[in-house]
Parts: structure tokens; C-alpha cells; sequence
């Protein structure tokens, strides 16, 4: 499997794909269940946001090594709309779509890094990582 | 098209949600499953996710959409199998499953649901809340 890889994230069914892929990857570094299930859930959370959100975008995939340290980092990047208030976006329960308001507060408390960058009319990066 | 089959054991139904699902498969579960409790008469839905390697706020979703729709059809709904990967990630994830009963298995899903319907059925679980 190649150390950094980027898939389409346009449909519903990318959706499954980026879900199996960040799993495959997950498992090669040695994340255990629980830690393999909270970045899944976490990329599904944010692919699903690129799609309804940004209207389609693509998922980079990044197997890191840092010294002894081995970690897995998602980029999640649109060029739609964009969000104009990061700090509302992110609060629990706030939704512009009628969800739930809890995929990018969750994803933020499922990595252990988190940072996003948008900008109005331009579009949306989201980037978390998860440290073994 | 493809379709999550809904079984019927007894006066409720089993739905084994087996597969990845994409987003439109899960609204057609939904609709499928109003129109059986309506048809069965069913007491109450069995939701089986013990092969679901993850929940996510879409499939909670869904799962609580599908509580609150049985509610108003006078039927309750108990989920099944959760892996406990599953459940810890899901209170980091914040989301609550507010209305929505698990139990271990199918099993101990029907004591649940045979017990609660001899206490008088649904509605009094609400009592008080
Ligand atoms: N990629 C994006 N582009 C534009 N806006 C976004 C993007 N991602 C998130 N947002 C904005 O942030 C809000 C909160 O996102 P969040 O994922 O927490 O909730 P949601 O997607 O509305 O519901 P759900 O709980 O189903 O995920 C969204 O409603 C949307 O307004
Ligand atoms: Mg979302």
C-alpha cells in the first residue's frame, strides 16, 4: 500500500471506500479496535461533510512515521462554499444541513490532531491525525 | 434495487443490518420498515448492528429516526449487538441515541421488548422523562 494515496470523494459509495481504505491503513500501522474504529467513524464523519458541505472533494491519505512514532493523517478538501464561522461550525449540535451537528466536533474529539482551514467561496480543508 | 430484508418473529420485526450502507439504501430501510410496522402490526423492531464495524452521526441517524417513527406506530425499538468499539467511540462522538434501547443480543432484544409490552406497553418508558 502506497504511504500517501488520495481517493475521490464525491458519491455516497466513496464514501464506503474511504471508510475501507483508512481501516486497511489503520490495521497496517497497529492501531488497536477501539483506536482503528475512531478514526474510521472520524473519516466517515468528514467524507460525508466534503460531499453535503463542500459538494465533492477528495481524501488524502498519510502513513506517518516520526521517529518511533506511527500515525495516520486525513485531508479532507472541498472547493465549495466554504464556512464562514469555524468556532460555530464546530460547536456540538450546530447544523446548517438538519444533522445532527456532531460530525466535525466529533471528528475533532475522535483525532488527536485536528486543524481546518476554510475560506468563504473557496472551500474547506480539514486535517486530523491520529498518533499510534 | 438493493434492500435490507425485514423479518418478521412473532409480533416484531428483525432487521440485520449486515452491510457497509450507503446513504440511500438507509432511507430505504426506513421507509420499509414504516410500511411493515404499519402492515404487521408489529410491537416492536429488533435493530441487529452487531456486523456494523462503525456508527457514525449518519447511521445514528437513521437509527434514532427509526425509534421515533416506531414511537408514533405505537411500537419500540431496541438496538442489538453493538461492539463495544462501537459504543465508546460513539460517546466521543457525542451522540446519545436519545429514546433508543440496546441489548446484548437478539435474545435478550425480545425478553426487553416481551417484558416492557407486558408492563403495559409503550409509552410508559416516556413517563417522567
Ligand atoms: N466541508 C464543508 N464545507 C462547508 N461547510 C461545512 C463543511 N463541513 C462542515 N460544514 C458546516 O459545519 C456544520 C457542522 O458540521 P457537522 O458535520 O458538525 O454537522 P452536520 O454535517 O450538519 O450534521 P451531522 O451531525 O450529520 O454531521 C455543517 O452543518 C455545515 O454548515
Ligand atoms: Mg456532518
Amino acid at each position: 500500500m502506497p504511504d500517501d494515496e488520495t481517493l475521490p470523494v464525491r458519491s455516497s459509495n466513496d464514501i464506503v471506500v474511504v471508510r475501507q481504505v483508512v481501516r486497511m491503513r489503520a490495521v497496517e500501522i497497529g492501531f488497536n479496535l477501539v483506536e482503528q474504529t475512531k478514526i474510521v467513524t472520524a473519516a466517515s464523519e468528514l467524507a460525508r461533510n466534503t460531499i453535503d458541505h463542500g459538494g465533492g472533494g477528495s481524501a488524502r491519505l498519510q502513513s506517518l512515521r516520526n521517529g518511533g512514532r506511527a500515525g495516520l493523517r486525513l485531508t479532507f478538501e472541498d472547493k465549495g462554499p466554504g464556512i464562514p464561522d469555524i468556532e460555530l461550525a464546530l460547536k456540538d449540535g450546530y447544523t446548517t444541513g438538519g444533522g445532527l451537528g456532531l460530525g466535525l466536533s466529533g471528528a475533532r474529539r475522535l483525532s488527536n490532531e485536528f486543524e481546518i482551514q476554510s475560506r468563504p467561496g473557496e472551500g474547506t480543508r480539514v486535517t486530523i491525525t491520529r498518533w499510534k | 434495487m438493493e434492500r435490507i430484508p425485514i423479518l418478521k418473529m412473532n409480533e416484531f420485526l428483525l432487521v440485520s443490518i449486515q452491510v457497509d450502507m450507503h446513504d440511500r439504501l438507509a432511507m430505504t430501510l426506513q421507509d420499509d420498515l414504516t410500511d411493515r410496522i404499519v402492515r404487521d402490526r408489529a410491537r416492536g423492531v429488533l435493530i441487529d448492528i452487531s456486523s456494523l464495524e462503525i456508527v457514525d452521526s449518519f447511521i445514528g441517524r437513521m437509527i434514532g429516526n427509526i425509534a421515533a417513527m416506531s414511537r408514533v406506530l405505537d411500537a419500540e425499538t431496541v438496538v442489538v449487538g453493538m461492539r463495544p468499539a462501537v459504543a465508546i467511540t460513539l460517546v466521543e462522538l457525542g451522540l446519545a441515541l436519545p429514546g433508543v434501547r440496546t441489548s446484548l443480543n437478539v435474545d435478550k432484544g425480545m425478553e426487553l421488548l416481551r417484558s416492557s409490552l407486558a408492563r403495559g406497553g409503550n409509552g410508559h418508558r416516556d413517563a417522567g422523562r
